[in-house]
């Protein structure tokens, strides 16, 4: 039976807290950097997931988020080269519903069941925007979540399943429209979410002859702490004990993401013989019920969820946040950077995606970026491609750099030494200044370099490794 | 290969004032140095038989100096080598004239960059990077990269090692103050530079050299032939000439120490052999290193010979390079304070060895000048192109 062999998360570092958009309210919520997105958190999330799998292994990637840079390019081929998936893999994006990982996860399934895939990873990712002064702009999150599916290994095998569309305008964006848009919380709540998800659990659980209490854990999408807690009550669970967290106050709606960060969650404290009931919403509905396996056991050394929540950093202030979500501009001081060469980007695509180096056949030198000629041995066209991106590196010097203007100053630029062998000159980020130094333990991290001509540039960075 | 030693002769030079020359086009500075070198060589525009000119930015081809020199239908050759432009243009004239190609040639070199409507050095990145992915970063940075480790691999504390950067520049603005062409011509203390604000930590306000504009010029002939073009034979000889070009090794090879540059001491080993030179510390009366930043000056001190691996800051603290010093570095300013207008930087170092040499340095005129050094440094830590000249006093 196909079901989940892995998952994982990931939750940016950064925290805005609500008082200071509006003074007195609690909580904080999650907020990528400036130099995250949708496809960046999505292949952290995706490594989170991997840890241990070889990569070489995954027959899919399937990109699930509403909030996807690009409107026609697929984010999925870029989460894949930056996880150095093999080429002949699926790669699919599925959009514009808050319930699309859930959808992605279904097909994933029958992929694995027809036999045309052994493991699919799907990634789920939003950074939704609230508009400013607004309930969306407090309740909205910024995470991803990532699962991967199979046939074998299985930490939690889908005994059943079932969904439903469900055509009503509650929550929504046009193709233009920066900011999410809602009917009336009455309307929406009674009529969609509430009647919905109600509807899809009482025919899976008639199907399977299951009753609320067969349940360690139901994990629903959760757009509101209460209208959650009353769907959970109203299905017939207890909410204190049952009810898996969203994190709803500490990160936030995180949209597309929601649903799977609490699945990973879940998966975080589940026993084996646990039985989870998964609901989602948007669009209409899909409910799994998903039976913990012993594999699970092994399932403890993962990042997911716990080790993100406590890594935090609060944004200084409001106009930061606005600033980061392109909401405020400021003026730059000097001209925006040079458009990327397409048929650059292309030819460089495994340096600067897959980061990959070369490794010398002859005398083993690592070089980043590849060279055809070894600096060391001076042999010529005898290398094997080496990714540096999951290698572990240390910082050997580094400079402050104060450019007026820019998102981030200053802006720390060191030169890495991998562990492995060879270095590269790279940016750093999600850093505190006074922890840097010479000697820093550094790991690779996949960001947006900056966005011009249409363009997203990704690359790598440097962060602090804890 | 033969050595270039006493085969050819500087029979007149031309600089101009370095600055902020906002009423100055770049035709007008290289016209001012170049009749200054005709002057201070007693000879005429037609005689100039071939001619080199250096820039980084200020223009194409060989017409950069053709069209306002109006010279007449020769050989022009334009030469790029970043901040060595001015080195490489200077010897690749000597060579011409070692070869016998030519009797008489002019070089110069030449940058207008304040005419760019910044501050600062237009931010280029060093390479061709098509993707756009390697940072961007500014020229100070990338020097930090040295200071930072500079302090880190020889156990100096923040404020041990700002002290000693700041010594440098302290003596460089102070050397200034006595070289009248010179960009900014005024004393500053120790504590304004240590706590000047940040540029690219670690380096602070004083510690980078500036932006400025500025031409300078040289006419070489076969040092047989030098005898005819000056009174009392006060031309300067070229005794030894290096360049070594990096191949960014220390950007891709993780052992590469961020605290010396092999181009310079392989530049410099190039230059001292051809010159005989054993002992460059005794040897050498006077030089110009490429003080971009104080940090290249430190190291540099190293680079060269003049002081021992790691230990440069014992000489700072002696004064050993002070004017009044065993060995005066950067006599008129340096790039920090006379200043570098990057293609005419080389050949004002040029300038102040030849003046100095003929006793001609005014105010800052060293008792002993025979033997000096010029040391020029294009790129960033982890590939350089360096040139590294030894003039020298007619025996």
């Amino acid at each position: 039976m196909a079901g989940i062999v892995s998952c994982g998360a990931y939750i940016p570092l950064w925290r805005l807290s609500r008082g200071s958009v509006t003074k007195g309210l609690p909580g904080e919520k999650a907020v990528a950097g400036f130099d995250e997105d949708s496809i960046t958190m999505a292949l952290a999330a995706a490594i989170d997931c991997l840890n241990g799998i070889d990569r070489r292994s995954i027959d899919g990637l399937f990109f699930a988020s509403t909030t996807s840079p690009y409107k026609e390019k697929q984010g999925s081929t870029i989460v894949a080269a930056a996880a150095d998936f093999r080429r002949d893999i699926l790669t699919a994006d599925f959009a514009n519903s808050l319930r699309v990982a859930t959808v992605a996860m279904k097909l994933a399934l029958n992929a694995v069941d027809a036999g045309s895939a052994k493991l699919v990873m799907i990634t789920a990712v939003d950074c939704r925007l609230g508009a400013p002064g607004s309930d969306f702009e407090q309740s909205f999150g910024d995470g991803a979540a990532a699962i991967l599916v199979g046939g074998s290994n299985v930490i939690a095998e889908v005994e059943a399943n079932y969904s439903v569309s469900d055509e009503i305008m509650d929550i929504w964006r046009t193709d233009t429209d920066a900011f999410v848009r809602s009917a009336e919380d009455r309307f929406i709540y009674t009529q969609g979410y509430h009647k919905v998800v109600r509807e899809v659990v009482s025919e899976l659980t008639r199907r399977c002859n299951l009753a609320p209490k067969d349940f360690a854990k139901v994990v629903l999408y959760g757009p509101d702490a209460r209208w959650q807690l009353e769907l959970a009550r109203s299905l017939g669970f207890d909410p204190k004990t049952q009810l898996q967290n969203s994190f709803l106050a500490s990160v936030g709606n995180t949209g597309a993401a929601c649903l799977m960060m609490g699945l990973v969650g879940a998966l975080e404290e589940a026993k084996a013989g646990d039985r989870i009931l998964l609901a989602n919403y948007g669009d209409g509905s899909d409910a799994f019920v998903l039976r913990v396996t012993d594999e699970v056991n092994n399932l403890r050394n993962r990042g997911g969820i716990k080790k993100h929540i406590q890594r935090k950093r609060m944004i200084p202030d409001y106009d930061t946040y606005l600033q980061w979500k392109g909401l405020l501009r400021k003026e730059m001081g000097r001209s925006s950077p040079q458009p990327p060469s397409a048929s650059g980007l292309w030819r460089e695509r495994d340096k600067n995606l897959r980061l990959h180096g070369a490794k010398c056949r002859e005398c083993g030198a690592v070089q980043y970026p590849p060279q055809r000629v070894c600096y060391k041995c001076q042999t010529k066209d005898h290398f094997d491609a080496i990714r540096l991106a999951d290698k572990k590196g240390e910082v050997f010097t580094y400079s402050l750099e104060n450019r007026g203007g820019a998102l981030e100053t200053p802006s720390v630029v060191a030169v890495v030494n991998f562990e492995v062998g060879g270095r590269m000159l790279c940016l750093m980020t999600d850093h505190d200044l006074s922890e840097v130094r010479v000697g820093l333990p550094v790991e690779m991290t996949f960001r947006r370099l900056f966005s011009t001509a249409g363009i997203h540039n990704y690359f790598w960075k440097c962060r602090p490794r804890r | 290969m033969e050595s270039i030693k006493d085969k050819v002769a500087i029979i007149g030079m031309g600089c101009t004032k370095f600055g902020e020359l906002w009423g100055q086009s770049a035709e007008d500075l290289l016209v001012d140095a170049a009749y200054e070198a005709y002057e201070d060589a007693g000879i005429e525009p037609k005689d100039i038989q071939a001619a080199w000119v250096g820039t980084t930015g200020t223009g194409f081809t060989g017409q950069l100096l053709a069209y306002p020199l109006k010279l007449n239908y020769i050989p022009v050759t334009r030469v790029e080598n970043a901040c060595a432009t001015g080195t490489d243009a200077f010897r690749n004239a000597c060579y011409a004239v070692a070869a016998r190609a030519y009797d008489l040639v002019l070089v110069a070199g030449v940058d207008k960059f304040k005419d760019t409507g910044f501050g600062g050095l237009p931010i280029q990145k060093p390479f061709v990077d098509p993707g756009n992915v390697v940072p961007e970063v500014m020229f100070p940075t990338q020097f930090a990269l040295f200071a930072t480790r500079y302090f880190y691999r020889y156990g100096l504390s923040y404020e041990e090692g700002k002290k000693t950067l700041a010594k440098i520049a302290v003596k460089n603005h102070h050397n200034g103050t006595l070289s009248p062409k010179a960009h900014f011509q005024r004393e500053i203390t120790l504590e304004e530079a240590i706590n000047a604000p940040m540029i690219s930590w670690p380096l602070g306000l004083f510690d980078c050299c500036g932006v400025s504009d500025g031409a300078a010029a040289a006419i070489i002939v076969r040092s047989d032939l030098a005898r005819n073009f000056r009174k009392n034979n006060d031309y300067v000889l070229v005794k030894g000439l290096g360049l070594v070009c990096g191949r960014r090794d220390g950007e891709i090879d993780a052992d590469y120490d961020f605290v010396h540059a092999e181009e310079t001491v392989l530049a410099a080993r190039t230059a001292y052999a051809e010159a005989g030179i054993k002992n460059p510390r005794a040897e050498i009366d006077l030089a110009s290193v490429h003080d971009c930043f104080s940090i290249t000056e430190l190291i540099t001190y190293e680079d060269l010979g003049f002081s021992p691996r790691g230990r440069a800051k014992e000489d700072v603290e002696a004064g050993t390079f002070t004017l009044d010093g065993e060995l005066p570095v950067n006599t008129d300013g340096g790039l920090k304070c006379f200043g570098h207008p990057v293609g005419a930087t080389g050949l004002r170092m040029v300038y102040e060895t030849y003046k100095q040499i003929q006793g001609k340095a005014g105010a800052r005129q060293l008792n002993k000048a025979n033997i000096g050094l010029t040391h020029n440094l294009g790129g960033v830590p982890g590939s350089f192109t360096c040139g590294v000249c030894i003039l020298g006093r007619r025996e």
